[in-house]
């Protein structure tokens, strides 16, 4: 009885996921399954990402990563949810956009680096152009849907006190839509924090965790290093995600408690 | 207050377009509540959203108050048949109610003020904190009634309101809308498919034909206040006043009867 309550638990679920995988990495290389000189032990990785978390030079990396993560992805907001409003509510400029929007869509991001390379000189300017690209499709994507979900009947009872056509999409298509965007959101910082890494993998650049991965290559201990730079970008899209639903959980419990069906 | 004229109302066009309203005409004098009963798809929802401004017609005009209606009327409030999707789910119980009065240029405490007093008319006194999802259907029927209240509207209009109730909760909210209407100096248009409900709760019932509209019948409802759902309904002058209007719906009689 309490070990199934114990399994329940999500949280605890995980981190015996966790646990269970470590030890089959680390036994698969004790064993010599896995020869540690081409790949390295868990526990060697785990002891260089802590090492990392208290270098100074590494710390550096993460907050321009971090930096240009943050910028691109509020430039994305601030581009994608209004263009999306646009094209939600202006059903004629949206049949006249379309067919751009669905030629530029299937064309991956990572493509395009090397266009914006020859377009920004600036490298930071090219990682948040890069980001922004491919980040707002899922934000432009979900406030269309969004602003398409709100209910006519809520407008129409706005309407019937007399508020205007602006009244209405402040106060009914807006705070209605508002759910849908925080899911593209969600979903942007995750392609986001991709496309910043890639960018730095493929451009270069003085700093960045994509840029610290490249440059350790040089080290003797390179892969250990490589390899658990690579653990700690999972660790910050494993954090902002988590971030992201508990503020969509806390902001929008209304809408949950709707689709649940709870009353 | 209210004077509807020759109202036509055509949805689409060409041979397929559908013929809404045939030609309305209907008076509502100032403290009057009317109800609208009919067939079902006969047209009555048009003719709510023609009267508040949501629809243009046709042809034909609306006048409330001596002006013509173009535009939403600026003292007329709806309440509709479907409540969950008219509250906003976004909102407390309380802010969903004080919103309309943002249109009377009332500040925060005032407003607030008016949806407690207002809440506290359908005896949901203690319900602003909540959401409307956290209510009843019923429930949130009365917080809709109240935002309507609260408004203080020279007109209000229900379309079919009590219709996605159950039969205990609809008894309950149309000795609510008699209540607080005898508390309002306010003019009620009700638009009902139950006939029952329509002589219950109306000082008059106007039965609409089949689409496309028509006045197939206009009778005044005489019975003894205050009702009561047992009394009122066990009175031979309601039961026959339901058979009459019973009668105008199926379409038996062909002549309008006036008895007004």
């Amino acid at each position: 009885m309490t070990g199934r309550s114990l399994l329940d638990n999500r949280l605890l679920c995980g981190a015996i996921g966790i646990a269970g995988l470590f030890c089959v990495a680390e036994l698969a290389g004790r064993t010599g399954l896995i020869d540690p000189i081409v790949f390295p032990l868990a526990s060697t990785v785990v002891g260089r990402a802590v090492e990392l978390a208290a270098d100074g030079d590494f710390l550096a990396d993460v907050v321009s990563t971090l930096g240009a993560w943050a910028a691109g992805l509020l430039l994305t907001v601030l581009i994608a949810v209004p263009v999306g409003f646009l094209l939600g509510t202006l059903p004629r400029v949206e049949s006249a956009l379309r067919p751009v929007l669905e030629f530029l869509r299937p064309i991956p991001s990572v493509a395009l680096i090397p266009l914006a390379l020859l377009l920004f000189s600036d490298r930071f300017d090219m990682k948040v152009a890069v980001i922004v690209y491919a980040a707002w499709w899922p934000v432009l994507i979900n406030t269309m849907y969004g602003l398409r979900d709100v209910d006519p009947l809520a407008k129409e009872t706005l309407r019937s006190f007399g508020f205007g056509p602006l009244a209405v999409l402040w106060r009914v298509s807006l705070p209605s839509t508002a759910p849908f965007i925080a899911t593209g959101v969600r979903l942007a910082a995750a392609i986001a924090l991709i496309l910043a890494i890639s960018a730095e993998l493929l451009g270069g650049g003085s700093s960045g965790i994509g840029t610290f991965i490249l440059e350790s290559g040089s080290s003797t201990d390179a892969l250990e290093y490589t390899v658990a730079a690579t653990i700690w970008a999972g660790a910050i899209g494993v954090i902002s995600n988590s971030l992201f639903t508990l503020a969509e959980r806390r902001l929008f419990h209304w809408h949950l408690a709707r689709t649940e069906g709870t009353r | 207050m209210l004077e509807i004229s020759n109202l036509t109302h055509v949805y689409g066009g060409g041979p397929g377009a559908h013929h809404a309203l045939g030609g309305i005409d209907l008076k509502v004098a100032q403290g009057e509540l009317v109800c609208i009963v009919g067939p079902s798809g006969c047209g009555k929802s048009t003719l709510l959203r023609s009267i508040a401004g949501l629809l243009r017609p046709t042809g034909g005009t609306v006048t409330l108050g001596g002006k013509p209606v173009e535009r939403t009327p600026d003292d007329l409030a709806v309440v509709f048949q479907d409540y969950s999707r008219s509250l906003f789910p976004w909102m407390s119980v309380g802010d969903n109610v004080a919103l309309p009065l943002r249109r009377k240029g009332m500040d925060r405490p005032r407003r607030r003020e008016a949806a407690t007093e207002a809440l506290e008319q359908v005896g949901l006194a203690g319900a602003a904190g909540k959401y409307p999802w956290q209510l009843s259907g019923g429930m949130q029927q009365r917080v809709s009634i109240a935002r309507a209240l609260a408004y203080r509207p020279a007109l209000m209009l229900m379309d079919e309101p009590f219709g996605s109730v159950d039969a205990q909760t609809r008894e309950d909210l149309e000795d609510l809308t008699l209540r607080v209407r005898s508390h309002h100096d306010m003019t009620i248009l009700l638009i009902t498919h139950d006939i029952d409900e329509s002589v219950y709760v109306g000082d008059r019932v106007v039965v609409l034909s089949k689409a496309p509209a028509t006045v197939a019948g206009d009778l005044r409802v005489d019975l003894p206040g205050p009702r009561d759902q047992i009394t009122t309904r066990e009175n031979p002058a309601f039961v026959h006043l339901r058979a009459e209007v019973g009668r105008l719906v199926r379409g038996m009689r062909n002549d309008p009867a006036v008895s007004s």
